[in-house]
């Protein structure tokens, strides 16, 4: 049996490594999903973790410059600012209207500080009969809207 | 036509119905004929099946906007081949995509396969044409493509539809999603053919026989479809990355990891008879992984930039796992005693160790995907609280995982079955080793002192070397006996073992792969806001921006910035990075201007205007290439290994080629 005491010392410093890995500093890497509703509710702890928060991006509240990207989350009647300063662009699917997750800390400016935004579009055809076509899109010129 | 598909769709899913218990009573009862009945319904199944799907890729064709479906996902303006593509582009047309490869891949396997197998084929029928009633019943009563848009009780029309997801409309994505499902479906043979061979007792490995150059073809379309969504998130996206442990690319991962490891135990059972129970775990946790990974894609259940299609599909397929995977363990339970072992292990410096801690790392890695990518939904079933881990986690675990597969990669294929005697280490190992030693002294004196780089550098040296060596001494040796040139005593040498060299061929592919991951850690990033005439430096290049143009086609609207680029001083090119708005779905993309290079690739991306200054994201990353390069490597290797070799029936020949070590070559073929 000791051939096999080899190969059991092996698997188990191989398992107890990735389980190492895998553990350690765990809560470093964790992000919590909150409502916009939720996260009112969570006091100072608020300010302590990591949050995903999801809602759709105000029409027209979306404000650009260089470094980072400003906008309002709304989620029912309850609104968020969020500064996005992250180095990735963002994605293309996101812009007015579009649904978002913004991935980052809560200020205690009261503003939530983005690093990762992902948005999906709204699903649109929700069989709208008779649809009128939609109106024709504008295309967003030199504005700060783009 | 409406009524024609759904009726279609319908009248496939009772005959595979049909077929399930055809087969399966037809067997019990030693009646041939009803065996053969079942195997007509499959032929059926897919007759129906393709006229389902013709009637709604000409409905997207032709702008048939009274479907939902062709209302969703395309628009008039869409070219010819995103219109196909979006036969698969949403929900409803990807699960009927699903029934209908699976119905061609049965088609297929009944086909060539209606003289072999008399034994179990009626069980291999019966459990293909059960997956295939569970993808029928959602196509007819779930998620139906032929949903008509309706004012109360009357079919209308709409004018024009939403378009293709604009991010989709690439030419990689195009086909990326049917490698993926081709990969998908496919491993529903080798799992078929392993339950039907367990549950009749077959004597021998013939499911393993019969279906190698199935899961290598499988696992070859999973590998290309892995690899072409990689490239379109670098291409597309925006941001130069190509992986970002996003639950759908894990999705895409993890029957490719369990496939990996399948297909190198299965060479154990194949030479030594040993690892059997494994192999059937294996097979059927690839399978299980694939319909995990459809629902993953499909359902939404993780949030996920991918979401590109949702719904409520997911009890239905928690339900079919559930179901599939009990039946499974309870087969295999049942019947432990038909897959005895019948070797042993005896040492740990051998081929078979190397195999099994290729395995343990597979799935370990396997399984740290999988943990990582439902650890939303167990977080909250557990503590009520949705906990997502980052992709920081992923790369902690998976860096060193893959480093650990690298080396493996290089020696294992060169310890001797059994055991392997300390000269033959020597031998095979010193010089490749002191090469990469010197290459990782070189690099920490020029400076480098990234760990993990280090140690990847030195490991694929250190691995293409062993190869490289390999495929030396054997065309050597045949070079001088045949008297043929170097370059031809290669080829020969591949010929005579294709699936030892092929195999070689994929690890070389590896090798470059992981040279191009490794090139991640040196990435340069800056974001800037400039007016023309304004310059910037990043790396070894200068970026000045010169104008800005737009316009307009029929498919969408442009803008683009013209930027120079010139590396010390001496010009290199004008560089076009552009912002598109699609008139369908009015979605921004970007398309980025990409000066592609061995070394590095400058990427540039145009963020939009800021007032009359163009926000440009400049980005270096150096040794991307590799990856693309690696890819096709392994698709050669794999392409290698599926030709016959020549001295198949002559095996004493491959000793007399004799592979210059103290191992029979016969011994060690791969």
């Amino acid at each position: 049996m000791k051939k096999y005491g080899k190969f059991a010392a092996l698997v188990v410093v191989i398992v107890g490594t990735l389980i190492w890995l895998a553990t350690a500093g765990i809560k470093e890497n964790q992000t919590y999903y909150k409502t916009i509703a939720e996260l009112n509710q969570m006091g100072d702890q608020a300010y302590s973790k990591r949050l995903r928060v999801g809602g759709d991006v105000s029409p027209g509240s979306i404000v650009r410059t260089a470094k980072t990207v400003q906008f309002l989350l709304v989620q029912e009647k309850l609104r968020l600012s969020v500064v996005y300063d992250g180095s990735d662009p963002l994605p293309d699917t996101f812009k007015d209207g579009s649904q978002a997750l913004a991935d980052g800390r809560m200020g205690r400016d009261g503003v939530f500080h983005a690093s990762r935004v992902e948005a999906k579009c709204a699903s649109k055809y929700e069989a709208k009969p008779g649809g009128r076509p939609a109106p024709a899109p504008v295309y967003p010129n030199k504005a700060a809207s783009f | 036509m409406e009524n024609i598909g759904a009726l279609a769709v319908l009248l496939a899913f009772c005959l595979a119905i049909y077929a399930v218990i055809g087969s399966v009573v037809g067997k019990l009862r030693r009646n041939p004929f009803l065996i053969l009945s079942a195997e007509r319904a499959v032929y059926a199944v897919w007759f129906l099946v393709t006229v389902a799907a013709g009637v709604l890729v000409s409905a997207i064709m032709t702008g048939d906007f009274r479907f939902v479906y062709a209302a969703e996902v395309s628009n008039r303006a869409m070219p010819m081949l995103y219109k196909f593509a979006a036969w698969w582009g949403g929900q409803a047309g990807s699960l009927l995509f699903w029934s209908w490869l699976l119905s061609t891949y049965a088609v297929v396997v009944i086909f060539t396969n209606r003289r072999k197998h008399r034994e179990f084929m009626p069980y291999v029928v019966a459990i293909l044409a059960t997956v295939q009633v569970f993808f029928l019943m959602l196509n007819t009563f779930v998620v139906s493509p032929f949903d008509m848009l309706a004012v109360d009780k009357a079919i209308t029309a709409v004018p024009d539809g939403n378009g293709l997801n604009p991010l989709l409309q690439y030419p990689a994505m195009a086909i990326h999603p049917p490698m993926l499902y081709l990969g998908y479906v496919g491993f529903a043979v080798p799992f078929a053919f392993a339950m039907g061979s367990l549950i009749t007792r077959q004597p021998g490995d013939g499911w393993i026989h019969t279906t190698r150059r199935w899961t290598m073809v499988t696992w070859l379309f999973q590998s290309c479809g892995i690899v072409l969504g990689a490239a379109w998130a670098y291409h597309v996206l925006g941001w130069g990355g190509y992986w970002g442990w996003d639950p759908v690319e894990n999705a895409s991962l993890l029957p490719w990891l369990g496939g990996t490891a399948f297909l190198h135990s299965v060479m154990m059972q194949e030479k030594k008879g040993m690892m059997k129970v494994w192999n059937m775990v294996l097979v059927s946790a690839t399978f299980f992984l694939c319909i995990l990974g459809t629902f993953l894609t499909r359902s939404g259940i993780v949030n996920s930039v991918h979401a590109f299609a949702q719904g409520s599909i997911g009890k239905y397929f928690v339900g079919f796992l559930a179901i599939g995977i009990a039946a499974t363990s309870y087969l295999i339970l049942d019947r432990l005693d038909y897959l005895k072992s019948e070797a042993q292990l005896e040492s740990v410096v051998s081929r078979e160790s190397s195999f099994l801690f290729n395995n343990l790392v597979l799935l370990a890695s396997c399984f740290a995907v999988l943990w990582g990518t439902l650890f939303p939904v167990i977080s909250e079933a557990v503590t009520n609280e949705k906990i997502s881990l980052d992709a920081a986690w992923f790369n902690r675990l998976m860096i060193p995982i893959g480093l650990f597969l690298l080396i493996l990669t290089g020696v294992g294929p060169l310890f001797a079955w059994r055991r392997t005697s300390t000269d033959s280490l020597r031998r095979n190992f010193m010089w490749p080793g002191i090469a990469s030693l010197v290459l990782v002294g070189g690099l920490l004196a020029a400076g480098m002192r990234n760990f993990y780089a280090l140690i990847s550098f030195g490991f694929c040296l250190f691995v293409a070397l062993t190869i490289i060596v390999e495929f030396y001494k054997g065309a050597r040796q045949i070079a001088a006996k045949n008297d043929l040139n170097f370059a031809h005593a290669v080829v020969e040498l591949t010929h005579r073992n294709t699936r030892r060299y092929g195999g070689y061929l994929v690890h070389m592919g590896i090798v470059l792969m992981f040279v191009g991951f490794t090139g991640a850690a040196f990435n340069l990033h800056r974001s800037d806001e400039l007016k023309a005439g304004d310059s910037i430096k990043i790396g070894s290049y200068q970026l000045t921006v010169k104008d800005t143009h737009e316009g307009e086609n029929d498919n969408y609207l442009w803008q683009n910035a013209s930027v120079e680029a010139r590396k010390n001083g001496e010009f290199l090119g004008m560089l076009n990075p552009e912002e598109r708005v699609y008139k369908a779905s009015r979605q921004p993309t970007h398309e980025v201007a990409l000066r592609e290079r061995l070394n590095e690739d400058l990427y540039l991306n145009f963020a939009g205007m800021n007032g009359d200054s163009v926000v440009l994201q400049s980005y270096v990353f150096p040794l991307v290439d590799w990856i693309w390069i690696g890819a096709l490597t392994l698709i050669f290797g794999t392409l290698v290994a599926l030709v016959p070799s020549k001295v198949k029936r002559e095996y004493a020949r491959t000793q007399v080629v004799g592979i210059t070590s103290a191992v029979p070559a016969e011994a060690r073929p791969r």
